[in-house]
């Protein structure tokens, strides 16, 4: 162990990519944009920073590969659950859908 | 059989790299099952969050009513502290331990900054109003869930600046840097946890 070498990658460029993401991403919701793209947008750019993260200040990417499907199994469990909420969501979305727009619709004019 | 004998050797020392199975160290792959259990701890609170906004009426405009500016300030403090961990790692490599104990430092001096500015923002936001079971602005589970996974977070740093503080001592109190490098990396993979996160709340809690 002592005898290994080890390797960095440049971390001063990854904590300016860092830096840089969260500036757009705090640009991204004052753009005139769809709140859908907006929303799009935002999960894009803290994926993107999570992976920058994971990989390189994490070393996932110069690690064998056991460690990194032990860091995508809650990805996976995550994407599950998405699917496992999205009926319930839409079974109380649609018994609110009335009192949402009762409530919105005085708010706007 | 071969990789208990290992483990249970004459020197009692584990010896990471005799198992074909895992050539990281044993303590690496703790973490990282840790660290993936913790994520799913996160991942149901945010997926919890985003069915409660979905199915509600009247939740608030979270960068309305939370502002941004000091959080994207505590983002940006969060992103530092990881570089300054990286760089203890590195330095710890090179064999300076006075650099890789200092930069440790820094990493704990920024974690404490970040639940202080923390406590700062949750008083703000108390005395305007916003608490666990209501608020002003409307849907009462918002200061639920702004508490509870914001609060779930910042015990984590908490945690973490204690843990760093304890690995700190272990690094200056082994003569050899090489000796505490494993120790110091499993605790960069907790910390930078922490970072990666606040990254994902940031963007759910704050942003969206």
């Amino acid at each position: 162990m002592a005898t290994a070498e080890h390797k960095h990658p440049n971390y001063m460029a990854i904590f300016w990519y860092l830096a840089i993401l969260t500036v757009v991403e705090i640009a991204v919701i004052y753009m005139p944009l769809g709140k859908f793209t907006i929303g799009v947008l935002l999960c894009a750019l803290a994926l993107g920073k999570a992976t920058l993260v994971a990989m390189y200040f994490m070393h996932l990417k110069f690690e064998a590969r056991t460690l990194g499907m032990v860091a995508i199994t809650p990805l996976l469990i995550a994407t599950l659950l998405i699917f496992v909420l999205l009926p319930d969501g839409f079974a109380v979305a649609k018994r609110t859908v009335g009192v949402k727009a009762a409530t919105t619709e005085p708010a706007k004019h | 059989m071969s990789q208990a004998a290992a483990v249970h050797g004459a020197h009692g020392v584990v010896e990471p790299a005799e198992s074909p199975l895992t050539p990281e160290s044993w303590g690496k792959l703790g973490m990282w099952i840790f660290l993936a259990g913790d994520a799913v701890g996160f991942g149901t609170l945010l997926a919890g969050y985003g069915v409660m906004r979905a199915t509600s009426a009247d939740w608030p405009s979270p960068y309305e009513v939370l502002g941004i500016n000091l959080t994207a300030l505590m983002t940006f403090l969060l992103i530092c502290s990881s570089v300054t961990m990286v760089k203890a790692l590195e330095w710890l490599g090179k064999g300076d331990k006075t650099r890789a104990k200092n930069y440790l430092f820094y990493t704990a001096l920024g974690g404490t900054i970040f639940v202080s500015l923390q406590a700062y923002e949750w008083s703000h936001l108390i005395h305007r109003g916003l608490h666990i079971n209501g608020n002003p602005w409307g849907a009462s589970l918002f200061g639920t869930s702004f508490f509870l996974v914001t609060g779930f977070h910042g015990l984590h740093v908490t945690a973490g600046v204690l843990y760093l503080l304890a690995i700190l001592r272990v690094v200056a109190k082994r003569p050899s840097p090489a000796a505490s490098y494993n120790a110091v990396e499993i605790a960069g993979l907790y910390w930078h946890f922490v970072d990666l996160v606040w990254i994902m709340v940031f963007t759910f809690m704050y942003l969206l």
